[in-house]
């Protein structure tokens, strides 16, 4: 159309597609990743729960279940996204009061959470296995 | 009433306070449960869950972590809905149910350490 003009390229903000991949970025997603996750454990807490309340026929199935591979491997996932979001948790408390907000701080307190979740499972099973 | 504190919403920092109240009780109760129960329960069987949470201080503490955690979880979940989902009756609809399965869930699982205890 005469006289129109294309509008003024305004800035856009930062696509997440263009960002490079970084582990800060990483850690946020994964908190609410293991956050979702854990409203999934959290509902078959319950639902365990009330299994042992419904008496030894209703929590056979439960327990022939968690003993079962995919019940064991839903338990080390459910305490890897537990200790992940623990872990995390405390990372962000402690960016409330302002602090480890550095991105070399930031950057070693992302790996930790993550390095921490990956080796929880082993120390629970450790406990449950060689446990007093 | 003044706004001050209060955020466009009305409802001021409470979501954020109680977010962070109920994360620190569970930096002590979470890891406590998990804890207890791999000592506890490892075996899977029918009778240990049972002497587990005929214990006192098992009850209550699970209770509390029952409690605090759908809570957390609840605040957290509304948050997820309100960042991503921006279709009105979708959104409506899931925090309709972020209000309520976790209410059921635990009166559900609250009644059940209950019925454990004193048989219902």
């Amino acid at each position: 159309m005469a006289g129109a003009t294309r509008p003024r390229e305004r800035p856009l903000s930062p696509h997440l597609q263009v960002w490079r991949w970084h582990i800060t970025m990483a850690s946020s997603i994964l908190h609410r990743l293991t956050g979702i996750a854990l409203y999934g454990a959290a509902i078959l807490l319950a639902l365990w729960l009330m299994a042992v309340a419904g008496g030894p026929e209703m929590y056979a199935p439960v327990q022939a279940f968690l003993a079962s591979p995919s019940g064991q491997a839903g338990l080390y996932l459910a305490v890897a996204a537990f200790a992940y979001h623990l872990a995390n948790g405390v990372r962000h408390l402690v960016f409330d009061f302002g602090r480890g907000l550095n991105p070399s701080d930031a950057d070693s307190s992302a790996w930790f959470a993550i390095l921490f979740a990956l080796a929880a499972p082993f120390g629970v099973w450790a406990l449950a296995t060689f446990g007093a | 009433m003044t706004s001050r504190s209060r955020g466009a919403a009305g409802e001021g920092s409470g979501h954020f306070i109680a977010q962070r109240f109920t994360a620190i009780a569970l930096l002590a109760l979470g890891p406590w449960f998990v804890i207890a129960a791999a000592l506890s329960l490892r075996g899977g069987e029918y009778a240990a869950a049972i002497d587990f949470l005929s214990h006192p201080v098992n009850a209550v503490a699970t209770i509390l972590l029952l409690v605090l955690g759908l809570y957390h979880m609840q605040l957290g979940m509304q948050e997820v809905v309100l960042d991503y989902i921006a279709k009105p009756t979708t959104k409506v609809l899931l925090l309709v149910l972020n209000a309520l399965v976790p209410l059921a869930l635990g009166a559900g699982a609250i009644f059940a350490v209950l019925a454990v205890n004193f048989g219902v």
